[in-house]
């Protein structure tokens, strides 16, 4: 599709109105009975690799096929959150959700819901809690607690078409402050008083570092986006790219404008194919719109965007090593002062802001500042996004008010423990957070409060554990990720990450003393106290927060020599029940080192213990369940 | 270099800050570091990564302290003085992390202090006594690259690299030669020549400069002292040694003298005493290769116009620079070989017949300021009548390490003569050790051999002092040359480039590889260990200064007077650039790419 320049606000209201138009019926309910349906098709990563661009080609062929196509628009859409459920569509004007969706359903999705206007029952969401069929999304508790402000259009938008964007009010922020002539202080002031503060991790206040950066004038400055996300298992920032392309691209010339930048890059992942092709796309939408480029919306404001890609190392998140690795250099952090704000890019000023913090940005100018800050905490005001991991029922992507409590987070929205098993700890903040404890369920999150448990924001990883999860091979698990992506320039990260994580790993085995403990604790704290970046100074909170609240499982592993939750290999043992055995001989004949023998019929079995390497291959395939793991 | 003067000029300023050391007020240069604020009024702040002027950046966590109003410690290494900051250097709290930082270093760091070539003089070793450290409390992976030595000149022992980077410093912003580079991550981190190559394989220029950057016993010399005391024990070999202008300015610093000493006289009686049948003194064929070069220079500007600039190359890191990155200058490369391979060309030959010696059985070996000599006397052109015109070369720093072996005090030796016939020579044989020294006996000879008189200010100011890169103009009879003066190859690219796009041109340029030149040079002794503080480029000023004192009190200045020169010419040359002279004093060059192990690797 070829865009039309657009040289002004007015311009630019046509085209809001025009598709607004064709989008209404995803955005209300529809009274009147319309003979139209818009078929979006979750086009997200996680959706995508459970072939969710399978559904879509097949419901288009389809369609077509059956003279459908003028009737049913299939279209791409970010990611709705639920990505346990994926493949995920939702057919509009009813809103109805289907899950789980196999390329082998189209034909009855087709058959039943478009042509008769029947639900097909069996791709609806049932509720674990109610056993319930729920049809839309406001009904389901995962959907109902959230407050979708960053991801506001992820699940609504057509990515792919800047107009949708601009008809969900996408560009309005900065054609009025172009048509205005806004005074960039007053924009600065505006995202100062909405409260925003760096969803990256950090939390520093983004008004904040848009005044430092306005601050230092030069011939050159530069905005960037951080889009290197490398926390474990976090996807925030690759859905909002995803879904919503054009809030950060809007964002970032707005930024440009306040703090008078005209070049701005977004160093996003290499491993992020769909998120760089939707940006790809965006920008040149964007420019073909005449909203990105020379001379924006017939404005004398010009602005330039470029993407960098990131080959996937941790610490580019880091903001000196982020604009390192954009210069071409090796991603390597450099101390500050100077800060990015003075001298960054080229030793130019430059403003860094982190995906999700600029996708909060158009819709704070719409709204204005009092309508965000009123949202969140007083210590932070806004929502965050989450991505939900671990052993709990409903995984995927969510965004709550800041001050939303953890108990809400696991057991609302992510639906309680897996198999009813005891909840344990959460952990947040990936490699530079901590584990929160049961006793601290009820904490209301928000930065402070995080920070003063022991963990922290970060840029939104959320991993709940239960029994199952052994608190010290998770800080192992960690070290291990911090060590591996330690850019091996300073001496505490270089080699004292190593030095714990060969601690933590001693104690793993059963091999630690009550003195390697003592050491480790004190390594931990010269680690944080004196490591050039963040990744260092951080890094050794997994561990300083698990002996916090779990001491007595490291005690376990050292004194006892055992793992309380089951967890490390060293520690246990693989044993047959006695009473329960009946001596069938699966066991021995699955064994792949013969470390189990018995005769036949004369129960019990016995597995040698000096033979077996406790791979558990015998576990499952005991007809009694008499072998397990002590 | 261009950071230095920037730097300084910076300090020149004169504007003053004042900030709170530990509780004292102190008013200290605005644009200092905590570090360099903090030493300057003698507050000692431990450090390893630093290199002043050419490594700031605050990896090692060894010079942290603890700044007032930041939730971390610093690395005063890398943190700007501004009024009214307050700094404490230590307490408890710095103490422990600084301890932890060389603690975790060491843990990593094959600990063979007893037989390591630094032994005694390492910065590590030092840091660590001062640290008090007693007891390294990690177990654990300790990694094993072994010994990287696939060349002449220079040995790799990642095993005692404790990353601190300075001869990746080094190389990229003083040299420009970009050979070392941070590769792999984590613990696996190394600093390494691309894909870990050996320097043999890349564009290396030899020059050692990181080999004086490196703190510890990483990055050595090649030793070449055992097979060098296997030959002067042999009877049947006549063993000459040379030893290179700057030697005699910078091997007492080796024995607790002070920088710059003039030793030359203790030098010979220290190398007659080791058994050496011939002591030479290399300035006497720097003498001839400025007569020789000098005399290129006058042809080119007189028959050749179209061949200028003429290029110096005496410097074989220099040669082996230009070589890789700008072959298209070779044709501008004097042809004339280095001082130190024309002695050994006319030792395997004139000296030779003269003295009715068989060639087969002379060894000729150099003390030298470099590594890179070592390289050069391997370079497959440095042959005559087919013997190796050099046979071993040795550094000051190797020498000394020799003399300590037989026990010589030497700061309290007699003096002695160098023995003829490569004895006596000008004060311009003599200035080859220091940047500008080349370019200026050149033009003293130069200006003789057009105009018939002595050059009337002997001293050309332009060309001395430390400044990278320098310009100038000499009148040679009825022809102004415009002149050029370069050191550290960084600035020679920077010259160089200036050249190609037409901002500055010349007619003459002398490049040193080395900062400062000879008196510089990667051979020479490291002001390691208990001195580390002072280490920067600027110690260098001071060997220099000496040569150019000395020289100022010669009776005989320029090279064309030198004696010994007429007799060469007489007996065996002819006159410069004579079919012999170019035989056996002149020399040809290869271009070789930047990326070397491109071509190996097919």
């Amino acid at each position: 599709m070829k865009y039309a320049p657009l040289k002004s606000i007015n311009d630019l209201n046509k085209v809001k109105n025009q598709t607004l138009k064709s989008i209404e019926m995803r955005l209300t309910d529809v009274e009147k009975e319309i003979d139209k349906y818009h078929i979006l098709v979750c086009a997200g990563t996680g959706c995508t690799s459970s072939k969710s661009n399978v559904v879509r080609n097949r419901l288009i062929q389809e369609l077509k096929k059956r003279g459908l196509s003028d009737k049913v628009k299939v279209f791409k859409t970010g990611c709705f959150g639920f990505c346990k459920l994926g493949p995920i569509i939702v057919i509009h004007p009813d809103h109805t959700f289907y899950c789980k969706v196999d390329p082998e359903d189209v034909d009855e999705i087709i058959d039943k819901h478009i042509s008769k206007g029947k639900v097909v029952e069996k791709l609806l969401y049932r509720s674990p809690k109610d056993n319930m069929l729920k049809k839309r999304m406001d009904e389901m508790d995962f959907f109902n607690h959230q407050k979708r402000i960053a991801l506001r259009n992820c699940g609504v938008i057509d990515p792919e078409d800047i107009n949708e964007y601009i008809a969900m009010d996408g560009y309005k922020a900065l054609a009025n402050i172009l048509t205005e002539n806004k005074n960039p202080e007053d924009i600065i002031e505006e995202v100062k008083k909405s409260g925003l503060r760096g969803r990256g991790g950090g939390g520093f206040p983004t008004g904040k570092k848009w005044e430092y950066a306005k601050s230092y004038e030069n011939d050159k400055k530069f905005v960037l986006c951080n889009a290197d996300e490398g926390d474990p298992g976090a996807f925030m920032d690759r859905s909002i790219l995803e879904g919503d392309p054009h809030s950060v691209i809007e964002a970032m010339i707005i930024a440009g404008y306040s703090i008078n930048a005209q070049q701005g890059y977004i160093y996003v992942r290499a491993e992020y194919p769909i998120a760089v092709d939707r940006l790809e796309i965006a920008i040149k939408q964007a420019k073909e719109s005449g909203l990105l480029g020379e001379n924006i919306l017939g404005s004398s404001f010009s602005f330039n965007l470029d993407l960098r890609l990131g080959a996937g190392a941790f610490v580019c998140g880091e903001e000196t090593a982020l604009i390192h690795s954009v210069m071409g250099l090796r991603g390597e952090p450099h101390p500050r002062p100077p800060f990015p704000a003075e001298a960054g890019l080229w030793e130019k000023p430059t403003l860094n802001n982190n995906v999700e913090t600029y996708a909060n940005i158009p819709i704070i100018l719409n709204k204005g500042s009092d309508w965000y800050s009123n949202i969140g905490t007083e210590d932070s005001s806004g929502t965050k996004v989450f991505a939900l991991a671990g052993q709990i029922n409903n995984t995927g992507l969510i965004e709550v008010p800041m001050g939303t409590s953890l108990k809400t987070i696991v057991y609302d929205i992510g639906g309680g423990i897996n198999d009813n098993k005891e909840f344990k700890a959460v952990q947040t903040g990936g490699p530079s957070g901590g584990c929160i404890p049961k006793s601290l369920i009820n904490t209301k999150i928000d930065f402070k409060s995080l920070t003063d448990i022991g963990s922290m924001m970060g840029s939104g990883g959320m991993i709940v554990m239960d029994e199952t999860d052994c608190m010290v091979d998770i800080a192992r698990f960690y070290l291990e990720f911090a060590q591996d992506e330690s850019c091996g320039k300073c001496t505490p990260c270089r080699v004292g990450t190593k030095k714990l994580l060969e601690i933590l790993e001693k104690i793993t085995k059963g091999k630690g003393s009550m003195k390697d403990l003592e050491i480790l604790k004190n390594l931990c704290y010269d680690i944080k106290d004196s490591s050039l970046c963040g990744l260092g100074q951080t890094a050794p909170n997994p561990i300083l927060s698990t002996l916090h609240y779990f001491e007595d499982e490291y005690i376990s592993h050292i004194k006892d020599e055992k793992c309380p939750a089951g967890v490390c290999n060293d520690l246990l043992k693989v044993v047959i029940s006695d009473e329960k055995c009946v001596a069938c001989g699966i066991c021995a004949r699955v064994c792949p080192v013969n470390a189990i023998t018995g005769e036949t019929k004369k129960p019990p079995y016995k597995i040698h213990q000096d033979v077996c390497i406790k791979c558990g291959a015998c576990i499952p395939k005991c007809p009694v369940d008499a072998i397990y793991k002590r | 270099m261009e950071n230095l003067t920037e730097k300084e000029q910076k300090n020149l300023k004169n504007e003053k800050v004042t900030i709170n050391i530990d509780g004292s007020d102190y008013e200290v240069n605005k644009g200092l570091t905590v570090l360099e604020a903090a030493r300057s009024v003698n507050i000692e702040i431990p450090s390893l990564c630093y290199l002043k002027d050419v490594n700031e950046i605050g990896s090692c966590r060894v010079c942290v302290v603890e700044i007032d109003g930041t939730r971390n410690l610093q690395a005063s290494c890398v943190y700007p003085v501004r009024e009214g900051l307050k700094i404490k250097t230590n307490t408890e709290r710095v103490r422990r992390a600084r301890k932890t930082a060389v603690t975790l270093l060491l843990a990593n760091h094959h600990r063979e202090c007893t037989t390591c070539i630094k032994n005694l003089n390492c910065e590590l070793q030092n840091v660590s006594d001062n640290l008090g450290i007693r007891n390294i409390p990690f177990t654990g992976e300790m990694k094993d690259y072994g010994l990287h030595n696939n060349n002449p000149a220079i040995q790799r022992d990642y095993n005692k690299c404790i990353n601190c980077r300075r001869c990746e410093a080094i190389c990229r912003k003083i040299q420009e030669c970009n050979v070392y580079s941070a590769l792999n991550r984590g613990l696996d981190t190394i600093i390494a020549p691309a894909f870990q190559k050996d320097l043999a394989d890349v564009s290396c220029i030899m020059c050692g400069q990181c080999v004086i950057a490196c703190p510890t016993g990483s990055l050595t010399d090649k030793e070449y002292i055992d097979d060098v005391w296997e030959v002067i024990k042999d009877p049947n070999k006549h063993v000459v040694v040379q030893t290179a202008p700057s030697i005699q300015v910078t091997i007492g610093e080796l024995f607790g003298m002070p920088i710059g000493s003039f030793v030359a006289g203790k030098l010979v009686t220290s190398l007659k005493r080791m058994g050496f049948d011939k002591v030479f003194a290399t300035d006497v064929t720097a003498d001839l290769t400025i007569m020789e070069e000098g005399s290129e220079l006058i042809e080119r500007i007189t028959k050749h116009p179209d061949s200028l600039p003429l290029l110096s190359s005496c410097c074989p890191g220099w040669v082996k620079f230009a070589e890789h990155f700008y072959p298209e200058f070779l044709p501008n490369l004097s042809t004339t070989k280095s001082p130190h391979e024309m002695c050994g060309a006319l030792t395997k030959t004139w000296y030779a017949k003269k003295y009715n010696i068989d060639p087969k059985d002379i060894v000729n070996v150099g003390i030298m300021p470099c590594t890179a000599k070592k390289y050069e006397a391997q370079r497959p052109e440095m042959v005559s009548d087919g013997f190796r015109n050099v046979d071993y070369v040795l550094t000051t720093r190797e020498l000394g390490r020799m003399i300590r072996q037989i026990g010589l005090d030497f700061a309290n030796l007699p003096d002695s003569e160098y023995d003829e016939p490569f004895d006596q020579y000008s004060g311009a044989g003599m200035i080859f050790g220091a940047t500008g020294g080349v370019l200026e006996a050149a033009v003293r000879t130069a200006h003789k051999l057009i105009t018939g008189k002595e050059a009337k200010v002997p001293d050309f100011n332009d060309a001395r002092g430390q400044s990278g890169l320098k310009y100038g103009e000499v009148t040679l009879g009825d022809k102004n040359i415009k002149i050029a003066i370069a050191h550290g190859t960084g600035n020679a690219k920077k010259a160089l480039e200036m050249y190609k796009s037409g901002e500055k041109k010349f007619d003459y340029m002398e490049v040193m590889a080395c900062p400062g030149g000879c008196v510089g040079g990667g051979g020479q002794p490291i002001l390691g260990g208990k001195d580390h503080k002072y280490i920067s480029l600027s110690y260098r000023h001071n060997r220099a200064d000496t040569l150019y004192n000395i020289e100022r009190g010669k009776n005989i200045r320029n090279s064309y007077e030198n004696q010994r020169i007429k007799e060469i010419y007489k007996e065996f040359l002819k006159k410069p650039l004579s079919d012999i002279s170019k035989e056996y004093l002149h020399t040809s060059f290869i271009s070789r790419s930047k990326t070397p192990y491109m071509k190996s690797d097919k």
